[in-house]
């Protein structure tokens, strides 16, 4: 396997169109993301404005939609300062070390399908990795160290104690993020992002004939369902959003980490935060929703640009579409967890959940090769699952235990 | 499902009608007992009420008005009493619209409207002399570049407390016991005042009868 990428743009000799063609493919990527970032921005507010019946941002733009752009204006040509016991350069260095990653993370998603460019046929995605959904943990990985250097060189308390509770929010939640996404692997046997996409392309046709033509039956939502729910509730941990957005409680830490940051480095900040939102659903999208696949407009010219280009870039909107609402949904719905239930919720619960589901959909795949019994394995799986998580729970301290053992309430 | 009937609740509000007045395009009525700016009022002869008596400086709490009184000019006199107010300041920095200066004048000479958009940038801007009170040639208030209320916003007096200023009390008993004004003439009782009895018709614009203290959507016609 090629070590930089399956793209069929990069197997044969790369000359100066090949390169052309990257460049040109990565400053798309990147504004796509800039633009979703302003959407999202717009959307979100919107969205809590219609939950809490106000009507939200409707003064730039027609419908507001260019207040995210107000305000970056705004924060642009504000004025930034630096506090006197900051560290200056890494200080300085620190929102940079947010958004990157945060920007290389969405290089792996599929936005579309395979598309002709000057003669070259090419993958509608920034980059093919082999190591795919790797690259992903990684960057997600890297981006903590922009918050958490952030917080120690503002040479403040608050930006230091909510870097101190990033890494440990962190830390707790990768366990469960990438078991989930384990939960995926096994299933597809590849970590390329354009190969697990390739596994839930849109099959079956109209009238469906079979139960295995249904469509979606090829998604990994459905054999990998509690994996996804699990990579939600992880992903939303991952990204600080609300409900899980302990690293900038404003009653406990004023801003959090970025406290002493103003002007456009926090608006950097911001912008990571939400890129990082957008490519975590868009990762979802891909691992478990099947990425750009879609029904085709069948009265069209199957390779013509509309099914080529469009269909597919629309489809993945549009499931992306939907999960950015639920993020914004779970934003307005639900008070910020306590700090002893994020991790109660991290390390008690998810943690084991994703571990013997893991475990259960090995056994599943490990069955349907060797051809077993289905209707022994099954069973026999799901209460051993039962049964581990039982014994687990049950040597877990209860709370109520804790506090009348701290306190020596009897 | 106890713990995810809070995502039930938010939905549900997407297809409620929304609670928001769009500012400054759209306002909503104000209560009837609403405090705004001041206004020097005239006779429907273009007489000032003001006699300079200074009683609402007197009883002023935040000290905001400054008032001096002068006699008439005999051959052309400003107000119909012996004296007029010959200057007449409020300062709007310290002013706490408490409306004491409304119940304390005898004439009914200062009455607060329900103008309230006024953001001045400097100090000077914040005192009001006697040019910027007192109303023009039609009765109305003069618009100050740094105020903001539309056209007839202006109408609106809180005439309420002339009522009370007045007859001493504020219910409206059928009596119109306050004086005319440029441009206005005698204005009716004010919505939440008990309305005239029925053979008392010769009165101004007697209110059909409407329980007190309720808020209507427009406060007069």
């Amino acid at each position: 396997m090629p070590l930089l990428a399956s793209d069929p743009l990069l197997r044969g000799d790369i000359d100066l169109t090949v390169v052309l063609i990257v460049i040109g493919k990565t400053i798309a990527v990147f504004a796509l993301l800039m633009l979703a970032v302003l959407f999202y921005v717009w959307f979100m507010r919107k969205v809590i404005a219609d939950m809490q019946n106000r009507i939200g941002p409707n003064t730039a733009g027609p419908w507001g939609m260019l207040q995210t752009l107000a305000d970056g204006i705004k924060l642009f040509f504000k004025e930034q300062s630096t506090p006197t016991n900051a560290d200056r350069r890494v200080f300085m260095v620190a929102p940079y070390l947010a958004i990157l990653p945060a920007f290389l993370a969405f290089s792996i998603v599929p936005i579309g399908g395979t598309v002709t460019i000057a003669g070259h046929r090419t993958f509608v995605q920034l980059a093919d990795l082999p190591i795919g959904v790797l690259w992903l943990l990684a960057m997600s990985g890297l981006g903590l160290y922009g918050v958490m250097l952030a917080g120690w060189s503002s040479g403040s308390k608050y930006p230091l104690l909510g870097s101190v509770r990033a890494s440990a929010q962190l830390l707790s939640y990768e366990g469960a993020f990438s078991l989930a996404i384990v939960g995926v692997l096994i299933q597809t046997r590849n970590l390329s992002t354009r190969a697990i996409v390739n596994r839930q392309a849109w099959v079956g046709s109209w009238p469906i004939a079979h139960p295995t033509e249904w469509p979606i039956a090829n998604w990994l939502i459905g054999p990998a369902i509690v994996a996804f729910v699990i990579f939600l509730i992880a992903a939303i941990a991952e990204t600080n959003h609300p409900p899980f957005d302990l690293v900038e409680a404003e009653q406990e830490l004023v801003g959090g980490f970025h406290t002493e940051y103003t002007g456009i480095r926090f608006a950097i900040f911001f912008l990571a935060e939400f890129m990082n939102v957008i490519t975590m659903s868009a990762i979802a999208v891909t691992l478990f929703l099947g990425g750009p696949a879609g029904p085709s407009l069948g009265f069209l010219a199957a390779n013509g640009w509309v099914n080529a280009w469009v269909m597919p870039i629309f489809w993945f909107m549009l499931k992306l579409l939907v999960l950015l609402f639920c993020t914004v949904w779970v934003r307005a719905s639900l008070p910020r967890l306590r700090y002893d239930q994020l991790m109660d919720v991290g390390w008690k619960f998810l943690i084991e959940i994703a571990f013997l589901w893991v475990m259960v959909s090995a056994l599943l795949v490990v069955a349907r090769d060797q051809r077993w019994d289905l209707w022994l394995v099954v069973p026999s799986a799901g209460l051993g699952a039962m049964a581990v998580y039982g014994v687990l729970w049950l040597s877990m301290p209860k709370r109520d235990e804790l506090v009348s053992h701290d306190l020596e309430i009897k | 499902m106890g713990r995810f009937s809070g995502f039930w609740v938010t939905l549900e509000q997407m297809f409620r009608p929304r609670v928001t007045t769009e500012y400054p395009e759209h306002k909503r009525p104000k209560p009837e007992r609403f405090h705004g700016r001041h206004v020097l009022n005239r006779y429907e002869d273009g007489m000032e009420k003001c006699i300079g008596c200074e009683l609402c400086a007197g009883v002023c709490p935040a000290r905001c008005i400054y008032v001096r009184g002068a006699d008439n000019p005999p051959d052309a006199p400003v107000s119909p009493g012996e004296r007029y107010g010959f200057v007449y300041e409020i300062n709007y920095l310290r002013c706490i619209h408490c409306d004491l200066c409304v119940e304390a004048c005898p004439t009914e000479a200062i009455t607060e409207t329900k103008l309230f958009e006024f953001s001045f940038v400097n100090r000077d801007d914040a005192i009001y002399t006697k040019r910027e009170l007192l109303v023009d040639d039609d009765g109305r208030s003069r618009r100050l570049p740094w105020e903001l209320w539309a056209g007839d916003e202006d109408d609106q007096t809180s005439a309420w407390m002339r009522a009370t200023s007045s007859a001493g009390n504020a219910v409206y008993e059928g009596r119109i016991a306050w004086s005319a004004e440029l441009g206005f003439g005698v204005r009716p009782p004010e919505h939440g005042q008990a309305a005239a009895p029925e053979q008392e018709s010769d009165l101004t614009a007697p209110r059909p009868e409407e329980p007190v203290g309720t808020r209507d959507e427009e406060a007069h016609s």
